[in-house]
């Protein structure tokens, strides 16, 4: 009874202690900058206190650590992260992505025909799935050859950009231009892909961002060619079969359908091209898996040196997962680029290559539906909060540091390869969890 | 020649303020392998926190410019020292050990955060401060172009000599110091041997921050005006002269820097001044390359 007291005693002198040294901290870290705004005048500047919230913030921390050490790591002993087995969200449903992923598809396609859509909510799954596509091109490159890509966005932009370009100069079509504009991105992955490749984990990650960083600047001041910061606006849209989606003229979509025109037809429309774009990137993806390429990226993250070992050219590898993932960015960005008829270099910054990076890591590499699932909650939890325009990207890095420590291995877990000699649960489990994700 | 040696000493100003931000890479580089993302947006705190504290004081009534600075200078080496050990304790070491990828999408999740936390609480729109060190030296008057070396140049480049020199002597002589390049060669053979490895990656981070808080105090008397964004910018440019230099190298941190100024501003002065970013990353991709273990940097043999 009495040692029951102690530790009780001993406890509360801990937690008071902790909360108070978290609080001092939050106190030299807050006072200043929550603590005082510089605000404008006419003269200049001027600085107004506004102390309350440096308080604020002390005494909420203060509460927080206190709680949090009496109420929660008491009762539990506090794991550290290499000790967290790596587990999926859903371990107690076996095959989760088998029966999961044709739900999903049929979910998909018959969204739009749901009573609850409006325009709203099918601009915001367009939306959704653009990342969808774009995570599941980069999951090529990052989950599958374990390659560090942070100028995702490169790709992405070189697809809008050459649609938008081929569009304006030769009057192409926007299904002439898809091709050529994933054609284009592709090149471009072997072009900046191939002098890079030598280099390994966090150097490429860093020239892979120079790199996005170079060809966003180049758009920005190449005025003759791309319009610079003004961007190119008028793109054309894109039509059903050669229907156009317009109110008036003749062979619109509308007409030949004996419709009634709406706006939200052509809506409906780029949703569906997406969804197909996005399936294609999942089918061309979940079937290299299977063939010797695929199975060498998979090689390649695993080890690279045995990899080489075993007569596997790492460059070639490495260059087609570049190259494969460059390909579905470029879709992509000419899809962003005829959705929304206009388009900037300010569409792509660094912020969108952490985000689809984001997208993958926190989906759990390599995991296809646990990219949907990322996609989903971080897109679809951007629009939540955004009433709060100023905090929603506080919120979001906020989101991303939190998801990671909590779950430093992704939502779902990461994919183990495709093929092992020896399954670490015995071959029936492997194909299990072949099928599974 | 006059014009040459003009740009000279601009690149060297500029070069000295990176190389400051470039240490506080390659440390952390050097002693748990990990790009700190975030360490551009210290440098970015750190240059709003001497705004505050300066503003401050001018509104407290200190006249004495030299009482200021040095007040401005130990604040905000303190503060932002503090958001450097609060960042690595958040974000960074709950994910010791786990797997490699990891503490890189920490780092750019706290990027985010930081730069959104300052136009949160600051406001999104450009900072200036009137300049506060005036006066300077005037070479070759007689000259068609005149140079200036001002008094602000001659500060910013003798901070950074003396800084570098202490900061040497602490990483060579100190026990800190000789912890720190214990754990930076085998952090589990120096846990063994008693060091206390979680405190010394602490005060690695703690060090980092308050040089780029001081890189970041230059930066705002240098130019004068500031805002939420350019931590990410200077943030790679520094990372770019800590890698041209050799990563886990000091003095070849404080070389890169230098060079990478230079680049810049030559770069600047006699081609465009829209593609000066651009120069800096073709210099990284160029120096990883064909130079990856930098200038001064040992290279490494992948053990298997």
């Amino acid at each position: 009874m009495s040692s029951m007291k102690t530790s009780n005693d001993s406890l509360l002198k801990a937690a008071l202690k902790d909360a108070f040294f978290s609080a001092l901290l939050t106190l030299v870290l807050t006072s200043l900058i929550l603590g005082v705004k510089i605000v404008d005048i006419n003269t200049g500047l001027k600085l107004e206190p506004r102390f309350w919230l440096a308080g604020l913030a002390v005494a909420l921390v203060f509460v927080g650590r206190f709680a949090l050490h009496m109420f929660w790591w008491s009762r539990k002993p506090r794991q550290t992260a290499e000790k967290k087995p790596a587990r999926s969200l859903f371990p107690k449903i076996p095959n989760f992505g088998k029966y999961a992923a044709p739900v999903l598809v049929f979910a998909a396609i018959a969204l739009p025909f749901m009573p609850f859509s409006d325009r709203y909510i099918i601009d915001l799954f367009i939306l959704i799935l653009t990342y969808v596509m774009l995570g599941w091109g980069l999951n090529i490159v990052v989950g599958y050859a374990g390659l560090l890509d942070l100028g995702y966005v490169a790709f992405y932009a070189v697809g809008a950009y050459s649609f938008a370009l081929l569009a304006t100069y030769f009057d192409l079509t926007f299904w002439e231009c898809l091709p050529l504009a994933g054609l284009l991105a592709a090149t471009w992955g072997v072009i900046l892909g191939f002098p890079v490749l030598r280099l390994r984990g966090d150097y490429l990650a860093i020239v892979t961002l120079a790199f996005g960083e170079i060809i966003r600047i180049v758009l920005l001041n190449w005025y003759s060619f791309t319009g610079g910061p003004d961007g190119i606006s008028g793109i054309p849209r894109p039509s059903f079969f050669g229907l156009e989606f317009k109110r008036f003229g003749e062979g619109t979509f509308a007409q030949f359908f004996g419709l009634e025109f709406s706006s939200i037809h052509r809506i409906i429309f780029l949703y569906y091209v997406i969804l197909t774009l996005a399936l294609i990137t999942a089918a061309v993806t979940i079937r290299l898996r299977n063939l010797p390429i695929g199975r060498a990226w998979e090689a390649l993250r695993e080890d690279q040196i045995a990899c080489s070992s075993l007569g596997i050219n790492t460059t070639t590898t490495k260059l087609t997962a570049f190259a494969m993932g460059a390909m579905f960015g470029g879709f992509a960005g000419s899809f962003f680029a005829a959705r929304q008829g206009f388009i900037s270099p300010e569409s792509f910054t660094f912020i969108e290559s952490a985000i689809i990076l984001a997208i993958v890591v926190l989906g759990g590499m390599g995991s296809q539906i646990g990219i949907v699932i990322a996609s989903v909650a971080l897109i679809g939890g951007f629009e939540v909060f955004r009433e709060f325009e100023q905090y929603r990207m506080l919120i979001f890095g906020g989101a991303m540091v939190v998801i990671m420590v909590w779950r430093p291995r992704g939502l779902i877990t990461t994919r183990h390869p495709s093929v092992r000699l020896h399954p670490p649960d015995g071959p029936k489990a492997a194909t299990a969890r072949e099928t599974a994700s | 020649m006059e014009y040459f040696l003009q740009q000279l000493i601009n690149g060297v100003t500029l070069g000295s303020i990176y190389g400051l931000i470039a240490i506080g890479y390659t440390m952390v580089y050097g002693i748990i392998g990990m790009i700190n993302f975030a360490h551009g947006d210290i440098f970015m705190v750190g240059t709003f926190i001497s705004l505050i504290v300066f503003m401050g004081l001018v509104a407290l009534g200190i006249t004495s410019v030299p009482l200021a600075l040095l007040i401005v200078l130990i604040i905000s080496m303190i503060v932002t020292a503090s958001y450097g050990w609060t960042v690595e304790r958040l974000a960074y070491r709950p994910l010791r050990g786990s797997f490699r990828l990891a503490p890189l999408i920490t780092a750019i999740g706290m990027s985010i955060v930081l730069q959104n936390y300052i136009q949160v609480t600051q406001g999104a729109r450009n900072r200036p401060l009137q300049p506060v060190i005036t006066g300077g030296f005037q070479f070759f008057e007689d000259s068609e172009f005149v140079v200036n070396l001002s008094n602000m140049q001659i500060l910013i480049i003798v901070t950074t000599v003396v800084l570098m020199i202490a900061f040497s002597l602490l990483i060579s002589k100190t026990p800190l110091g000789r912890s720190q390049r214990a754990c930076e060669q085998d952090s589990k053979m120096a846990s063994l041997l008693g060091i206390n490895v979680d405190r010394t990656i602490s005060l690695t981070f703690v060090m980092g921050a308050a040089l780029a808080s001081v890189a970041g105090f230059m930066y705002l008397l240098y130019y004068g005006v500031i805002d939420f964004y350019i931590g990410f910018v200077v943030g790679i440019k520094a990372f770019t002269a800590a890698v041209l230099g050799g990563i886990g190298s000091l003095p070849g941190a404080m070389l890169g820097g230098l060079l990478i100024g230079l680049i810049e501003t030559f770069w600047s002065a006699y081609f465009t001044i829209e593609y000066k970013d651009v120069a800096a990353f073709y210099m990284l991709a160029l120096v990883l390359i064909f130079l990856p273990s930098g200038l001064l940097g040992r290279s490494e043999v992948e053990k298997v």
